[in-house]
């Protein structure tokens, strides 16, 4: 028995074990925190709930604005997001048409899509009912407070809106000025004064609160082209939660299966490839916490079918131990020419599963994509444990001299 | 115990011409279930929480004047389906079916799950579909012709062939709804099983090595088969094992997902073992036949 081993191989079993506790429940040292896995590994929108939604906007193909059109309406989206208290949301340009917009984890997609559909038209109308200027005249519009701390909305015009809203407030002195929203009345400000310096003041709301809505509403005015929802993807977060908690629930019972199936199969060295699992699923977590690859339901599917492919290599390679061990090799002889005869068929056999998924990684859209990346993550993964840890195990525990062939599966 | 998988061929491929057959009847006959992703439309699934009657959900969607499917789903069956095609109006239609369903059972927003797929996207998502389709599979051609010989990686791609045919039979059959998640089972399916045959003609090239022209063709394929069964059949189990597990345990999206993952899983261990080598074998005898008979 080779002591110096079975201290080695001792010390690989306890760091698994610790390494997996941390991953199950976290730890804390002083001020360094990591947290469990499943709280460290970003979810998909599929998973936590959320929306997901393609937005194309109506305009001409060869439109020379196009871009700058699109670039403001995605800062005139996100401006809405922003009031709604969604700073987690992506707003990005996809193609050069379209508008991608992923906002995880909220309660009511609903209410947050109409939000961001709102044409938005707002318009200053005088008591006669003529529009004196858009949202296309206002430069900003901010909170704050005037007059014994009321809170108000400060605005500032473009040259050209200022003009026209000084003619106006000197015809309407005493009247109110009506600020519409799609032609919904958001406020009605009694015009007290001339206002000719391009800036001016919305009194009368009944909290900071309410100023800053209007502001925002105000100042991410029209959206400057017209957008039509062709795609929208909608997930409750209750449905989403069950999703995970259904998908934990199977790769937990899936992974019992597998290490029981290895264990009573292949004995001693399926004991090593059952340790290989765990280091294999562990490097698999690392790699999404770190990485921050968001895991899709699919992409979580992809990580418990891994699981299952993951032990392929370590079954080539113990098949091939048996036979070696059968044809009457010593048993030192069959491990590595075992090990050695099983290494061609595991890389083949593993590169056309990358190219599959790298195929769909890059073609693939949304939670397609992210079961590309976990299957791609899973294949490397699988390759590594299987090919150099399972062997160094192995090594070490054949320096255990447990000659018993039988342990071997022989 | 010894399988001789190439005097016995004949049985198993009749096995799966019968089974691809069946699923081009059905598909011809009933037609296929074209999924939201590529077709355009709606699905609206909402978890109503507790035991309803079917109708009254029928009734709601009729009220809103849109021809629906409307069917029960999830494990206690206290969840609904409501598939929409895509029409004119159809997210206000959509708004007002959420709402009324609210209304009569209470529910609270984070219950619907909706996708809504306009038709021009879905055009882009069936090209964006056969374009992977088309580049994996080029890819892996490449990659079988640079591995193998000509005739192994005929073999091999006939295999494969098998594969996403028996996955099209399987999703007629079953009416499982064809969409970007199918295709990312077919894509997972044809890299594994080429994994699988790759495995069992690895075996028969060291044999081929090992005991040259002694042994005829049918020999070799059988005795390298039956050297990697055992390797084959576990590792599609423990796939199998997972995968079925994400399949019973699964939420609806994600069944549709395993349950042609599962069916290729199958077909591709079953390819690999009874139809990519036999071919091998009859390929090769034919070819030596023939370079034999030219020789006369």
């Amino acid at each position: 028995m080779n002591f110096k081993s079975l201290v080695k191989l001792v010390l690989i079993i306890c760091i698994i074990a610790v390494l997996s506790f941390i991953a199950l429940n976290g730890l804390e040292i002083g001020i360094y925190k990591v947290v469990p896995m499943k709280d460290g590994i970003v979810l998909g929108l599929d998973l936590q709930g959320g929306l997901y939604s393609i937005y194309e906007a109506k305009v001409e193909p060869n439109d020379p604005d196009k871009s700058s059109k699109i670039e403001s309406a995605i800062q005139v989206m996100r401006n809405r997001l922003d009031q709604a208290n969604q700073y987690e949301a992506t707003v990005a340009p996809q193609g050069d048409n379209r508008i991608r917009v992923e906002i995880p984890g909220i309660k009511d997609p609903q209410q947050l899509m109409e939000i961001l559909g709102k044409p938005a038209v707002l318009e200053f109308v005088d008591p006669e009912g003529n529009v004196v200027i858009t949202g296309q005249d206002i430069k900003s519009a901010k909170p704050g407070f005037g007059e014994k701390q009321m809170p108000v909305v400060n605005f500032e015009l473009l040259p050209e809106g200022a003009k026209k809203f000084a003619d106006a407030t000197a015809k309407n002195i005493g009247k109110a000025i009506t600020i519409t929203l799609d032609k919904e009345i958001i406020s009605s400000p009694i015009v007290e004064s001339v206002i000719s310096g391009g800036k001016g003041v919305i009194t009368g709301m009944k909290s900071i609160e309410e100023a800053r809505q209007l502001a925002n509403l105000i100042q991410s005015g029209a959206l400057p082209v017209e957008l039509e929802q062709i795609e929208i993807r909608t997930i409750g977060a209750t449905l989403g939660a069950n999703a995970l908690q259904k998908g934990i629930q199977a790769g937990i019972i899936g992974s019992i299966f597998v290490l029981l199936f290895m264990l009573v199969y292949y004995r001693l060295p399926g004991l090593v490839a059952d340790l290989a699992l765990i280091v294999y699923i562990l490097i698999t977590g690392i790699v999404l916490v770190t990485t921050k690859v968001a895991l899709t339901l699919p992409g979580l599917a992809g990580v418990i079918l891994s699981i299952g492919m993951a032990v392929d290599a370590n079954v080539i390679i113990f098949e091939r131990i048996k036979e070696e061990l059968k044809a009457g090799k010593t048993l030192r002889a069959s491990v590595d020419s075992g090990f050695h005869k099983a290494f061609g068929a595991i890389l083949d056999s593993n590169i056309t599963t990358i190219i599959a998924a790298l195929v769909l990684w890059y073609l693939g859209t949304g939670p397609i994509q992210g079961f590309a990346k976990t299957l791609f993550i899973g294949v490397l993964a699988s390759m590594f444990t299987a090919i150099f840890f399972t062997r160094y195990i192995i090594r070490l525990v054949m320096d255990l001299n447990l000659q018993n062939r039988k342990l071997y599966g022989a | 115990m010894k399988i001789k998988f190439v005097e016995t061929s004949k049985i198993w491929i009749t096995i799966s011409v019968v089974v691809i057959l069946l699923g081009i009847g059905f598909a011809v006959f009933r037609g296929l279930n074209i999924g939201i992703d590529f077709s355009g439309g709606s699905l609206l699934y909402a978890n109503i929480g507790k035991d309803y009657n079917v109708e009254d959900i029928r009734e709601i969607v009729a009220k809103n004047g849109i021809s629906a499917d409307v069917i029960k789903a999830g494990d206690a069956q206290q969840d609904v389906i409501i598939r929409m095609q895509d029409t004119e109006g159809l997210l206000d239609i959509q708004k007002q079916i959420i709402s009324d369903l609210q209304e009569k059972y209470n529910l609270t927003a984070d219950q619907f799950n909706i996708d809504t797929v306009g038709a021009t996207i879905g055009g882009e998502l069936v090209k964006n579909a056969l374009m992977s389709l088309a580049i994996a599979f080029i890819l892996m051609l490449a990659y079988i012709w640079f591995r193998f010989e000509l005739l192994t990686g005929a073999a091999a791609i006939v295999a494969l062939f098998h594969d996403i045919l028996v996955m099209f039979a399987a999703v007629a059959i079953l009416r499982v709804p064809i969409n970007s998640s199918f295709v990312a089972a077919l894509l997972t399916i044809v890299g594994y099983s080429i994994n699988n045959t790759i495995v069992v003609f690895d075996r028969v090239r060291e044999n081929r090595k090992r005991f040259g022209k002694k042994i005829s063709n049918s020999e070799l394929v059988n005795k390298s088969i039956n050297e990697s069964i055992a390797r084959s059949i576990n590792t599609s189990l423990t796939t199998l094992f997972t995968i079925t597990m994400v399949y019973i345990l699964g939420v609806e999206s994600v069944k549709e997902f395993a349950l042609p993952l599962i069916v290729g899983l199958i077909a591709g261990t079953y390819s690999s073992l009874f139809i990519a080598g036999p071919l091998w074998a009859w390929w090769s005898d034919l070819s030596v036949r023939e370079k034999a008979s030219a020789a006369k």
